[in-house]
Order: C-alpha cells, then structure tokens, then sequence
C-alpha cells in the first residue's frame, strides 16, 4: 500500500515538472541555452541511472560505458540520416543494439572480477570506439551529420522510463538477487542465486538505457565523431555514479543534475572542468569513499526510518 | 629482408612498453592496485627530459637520469599523498583515486603549460646500420640497449639488495613482512620510486622514437604497458618484460599488414583474449578465491 503511493506521488511528481517546463519553453520564459541543459541534464541521468544498475546495484565495476552510448549514438543516427525511419523507432532500435552489445560484452568478460572486469570493459569500450573509426560509412574519424530532434519531451520521456524501471528492477526479486551479489558474490551463489544469469541481465539493461542515452546525445548535436565517445567519457559517467554514492539511484540523479550544470558553465574552460572533476573524484575517494549518499536513497531521508537494505561492506 | 627490419620496431616499441609495464607489476605486486597514474609519469617524466635537453641543453644521459630523478620524486609523492591512506579501503575506491589522480595529472600538465605537442629534439646522430640487409636506425639500436640495461639493474636490484629482499617479502605476505620487521611503509615507497624511475627514462625514449610528445600521450602507452603486464602475469617481474615485447611486437605485425589504424584495437583484442582464458597471465599460476 504504502509502496503503490510513493509511486503515484513519484508519477504525479514527474508530471508535474514535466507540464512546467514544458510551459517555460514553449512560452520562451526559458532561453534555448537553458532547456538544452535541462536535455543534457535529461541524457547524463539515464547515463548515471544505467551505470548505477551495473555498479551500485549488481556491483560489477564497469568503465566502458561510453561504448555503449557511441552503439545507441550511431546506430540511432544512422537509422534518422541514412535509412531516414522516424526518430522514436531509431531511439528504440539504438537501445536494443546496445542491449546486443551488452549482451555480447558481458557474457564472457562478467565472469571477471574487480579489477580485470574494469580493464576489460574498459577494453571493450575503446574497441568500439575503434570499430566505428574504422568505417567510413559513418564519416570514419571526421564523424557522422545528425539532425536535431531530441526535443524535452523525448528526453523526458526516456528520462521518466528508465528511472521507472530501473527503479522496479531493483525493488524486484531480481533488484534484491543482484544485490545480494554485490554484497557477496560467493556468498550469494552459495546461496544459489545464478550469480551470471544476473550479473548479464543487469548490464544488458544498464547497456540498453545508455543506448536509448545515446540516441538522445546524437540527435541533440550537429555531428557525432568517435573521439566523443572515448573513455574521458565513461569517466564522466563513472563520476556521476561515484559522486553521488555507489547504491543510491538518487544519489546517481542528484550528482549527475549538479554536475552537469557545473560544466555548462565551465565549457569554456575544459582544463579547470577536467581538474575539478578528478580533484572532486580524490577527494570523495580519499574522505567519504561510499559518495556522497552511501547506499540511502532521498526518500529514506524523510520520513519514518526503515530497515536498511543492507550494506557497508560495499566491492571487498 | 622486411621482416627482420619489423622485428626489431616491434622489440624497440615493446622494450618502451615493458620498461612502464614494470613499474605497474611492481606497484600492483605489492599493493594490488592498479596505478592508472603510471601513464601519467611516464608523460611527465618525458617532458622532463624534453626540458632538460633543449631549456638547460644537458646531453642525453643526464637528461634521462634528470627525468629518472625526478619521477621517482614523483611517484613518491602520489603514493604518499593519494594512495597511502587507502590501504585498507575497498579496491574500487583505490582504482577511482588511481583514475582520478590520473586526469588530475594530464590536465594539471595542461593547465599548467597548455595542450599543445612539443617537437623531441634529437640526440642522436642518424646512423642507419646494415643487418642481414634491414636497416636499423641507431636510434631502436640505443633504445634496446637502454632498456635492456635498466632491466638487468632491475632484476640486480630485486634480487640482490636488501630493498629488493624487503620488496619481494612485503608482496608476498605484508602482514608477515611487517611481523619480520621489515618497514612496509619504506618499502612501498621505494617500489613507487624504482618504477616511476622506469617510467621516466621510458617517455624520454619515447620522445627520441618518437619525436612528438603531448600531456595527453600517456593514456595509451599506459593503458598498453598495462594490458602488457596483464599479458606476462601482473605481479611478476620477468612477465612485464615478455608481455611488453610480445604486445610490441605484434602490434607491429598488425601496422606492418596493412592494419594500421587497427594497431590500438589489437592491444586490447589481446587484453580480452587472455583476460577470458587466462587471466592471470603467461607466467601466472591459478590462485582459488577463498571465501
């Protein structure tokens, strides 16, 4: 009962924003260099919620997320440009790719651990930066033209979709089997919890949702290129996720809103961004190594305390 | 005689990658942490030289040890300052500081001095020798012996002196090195100094191979010395050194058939095979996790 209306309020919450933002701008109250950073702040969410699901969640470090955004980016785009089918299928489609991906990626390398799984995603993002490099039907090194078309309400939309399930996944039998693996990987397939089985569909979700980012990204600038997606990138997604605590979607929400607009305002200064981020990176590891939020969410912070679900001895 | 001449690009680039592959082993060896900022000493330490050559026009030699000197300075410093208070924190926390660390670097250096590449001077004269009718530059022909002459002070050092004995004791077991009173602390930083004193001397090398040098160069010579120690068996001195040449050389083999723009794509097509069949690496023995 008490779960159905934190839903409904979530829903009426997020309606809400949405029907006033959209009046701000389609009234103009709102300039374009404001909305188009309430997009990006739309596309860097899903990215941090996706991450969140592989390493919060599941607890599986992975680093080459931003590979799974280039899938979404250039398949999405290719399908708009080249195929010229309708912007919302091409979305779908880049997800689904991604989701592909992500399958292929994960079932060999989830079997690594720590460390090794880092460097292998890591890996695998920077060979799909390379593949798309090399073909040319895509512009090669000099990138790819895409029109414009995420508009709020496409970025919204996705926005409100994956928070919605990712939000069930992890409030589900499953949410709580790969919680369990985060705790205890070996404690949990004791258990007999198929430890694999969960650790694939975690990250082929987390990679389907940055495809679906990925569609959003490319078709909200003018020209995507390889470089875009290196894994300077997957950093960035990787510190929202830290940032904001390793087990807390809203926590991922919240850093991923705070960064953003932190560097809007210093893109004209890319050094002092890049600086302030890996000092904030050290900074949070070396003073408060669970993030900002641990494994709380925003909604534990009001109202009655309940029975944590577990944590503290987060990745040993 | 194509061949031959390929060969030995392929042992130069690989002595430049096993000479900062050494320096991961050695750090992860010990504290097993991966230091994505070894990358990053090895730019430093390149710059370093490039100072030292054309602002204060000191020779080769004393510009390596210059550079050497002052990473292994370095490197000290980030032990100290970065990692020393996450010895017991989880390894994820550890390998996000070694990140973050890592981009602090490349866009200090930056900050500091802008992103444009400086031209390496050159320092050696552009002798070409005849072997086996392939024509080796002098240049590849100094990088070998350099390399292979700081491995051999390398493997003296490890297993002859008493810092080595106290290195190899700590990686083995670091509680029961500190039982035995062997100074973990002293150790460790000692570790940090010999392999970013590697690292140096690798990027000067490197900017006498390869005559341009920039802040962001060291991601993925890093990346590559890495997937190289991975490859050898991470932790294990002699692996560095085989994994190191084994990558450069096949990555010339790739540039070599025509693949070039492939070339990085290999390193890490590598990394993934033996990370799925044998993780712990060509030298590496199977370990059970306990629980």
């Amino acid at each position: 009962m008490k779960k159905s209306k934190g839903f409904w309020l979530f829903l009426i919450l997020s309606i809400l924003g949405y029907g006033i933002t959209q009046v701000l701008i389609s009234s103009g109250m709102l300039n374009p260099f404001y909305s188009n950073m309430l997009i990006n702040i739309a596309i860097n969410i899903i990215l941090a919620v996706s991450l969140h699901l592989v390493i919060g969640i599941t607890g599986q470090f992975s680093i080459g997320h931003a590979g799974f955004l280039a899938v979404g980016a250039y398949v999405s785009a290719i399908l708009t440009m080249k195929l010229l089918l309708p912007f919302p299928v091409a979305l779908i489609a880049g997800g689904l790719v991604a989701a592909l991906a992500g399958l292929v990626v994960g079932i060999p390398t989830l079997r690594l651990r720590g460390d090794y799984l880092a460097i292998a995603t890591l890996g695998f993002g920077e060979i799909i930066r390379i593949v798309f490099l090399n073909i040319e039907y895509v512009g090669g090194a000099a990138g790819m033209q895409v029109s414009h078309f995420t508009t709020w309400t496409y970025a919204f939309v996705c926005l409100f979709l994956t928070i919605l399930v990712i939000m069930n996944f992890t409030n589900s039998r499953h949410g709580r089997a790969a919680i369990s693996i985060r705790e205890n990987e070996i404690a949990a397939d004791a258990m007999g919890i198929n430890t694999t089985y969960y650790k694939v569909v975690a990250f082929t979700i987390g990679s389907f949702f940055a495809g679906i980012a990925g569609g959003l990204y490319s078709h909200n600038f003018y020209i995507i290129q390889p470089t875009n997606f290196g894994f300077l990138k997957s950093f960035d997604i990787l510190i929202y996720v830290v940032l904001g605590g390793l087990g807390s979607l809203s926590g991922a929400v919240l850093a991923a809103i705070l960064l953003t607009i932190i560097s809007t305002f210093l893109q004209d200064f890319p050094e002092t961004r890049m600086i302030i981020y890996s000092l904030v990176l050290v900074i949070v590891m070396l003073y408060r190594p669970q993030g900002l939020m641990g494994t709380r969410e925003i909604t534990d912070l009001f109202g009655k305390r309940k029975a944590t679900k577990g944590g503290g001895s987060y990745g040993k | 005689m194509e061949w031959v001449q390929q060969l030995i690009n392929g042992i130069s680039l690989g002595s430049i990658y096993a000479l900062i592959a050494l320096g991961y082993t050695m750090v992860y060896g010990i504290i097993k942490l991966i230091n994505f900022a070894h990358g990053d000493v090895f730019m430093v330490g390149s710059f370093i030289g490039f100072y030292a050559i054309t602002g204060f026009g000191l020779g080769f030699v004393p510009a390596l040890l210059l550079s050497m000197a002052a990473c292994a300075v370095f490197g000290v410093l980030i032990e100290r300052i970065a990692y020393k208070r996450l010895r017991n924190a989880t390894r994820i926390a550890a390998l996000i500081t070694a990140i973050g660390v890592s981009l602090l670097i490349e866009y200090g250096v930056i900050y500091v001095r802008g992103a444009q590449p400086e031209a390496y001077p050159n320092v050696f004269p552009n002798a070409t020798f005849d072997l086996f009718g392939a024509k080796i530059s002098s240049q590849s022909l100094f990088i070998l012996l350099i390399s292979v002459g700081l491995m051999i002070i390398l493997q003296f050092i490890v297993h002859r002196t008493k810092i080595g004995k106290a290195m190899r004791a700590v990686s083995h077991d670091i509680d029961a090195a500190r039982l035995m009173g062997i100074n973990v602390d002293r150790t460790i930083s000692a570790t940090f100094a010999i392999g970013s004193a590697l690292a140096g001397a690798a990027g000067v090398i490197f900017g006498i191979y390869y005559t341009k040098i920039e802040p962001l160069m060291g991601i993925i010579p890093g990346l590559k010395a890495f997937i190289a120690a991975v490859l050898g068996g991470i932790g294990i001195i002699p692996g560095a050194m085989v994994g190191g040449l084994v990558l450069g050389v096949a990555e010339t083999v790739v540039s070599a058939l025509g693949f070039s723009l492939w070339r990085d794509a290999a390193a890490f097509i590598i990394l993934i095979l033996i990370l799925i069949f044998k993780p712990s690496g060509i030298f590496g023995k199977n370990s059970r996790e306990k629980v």
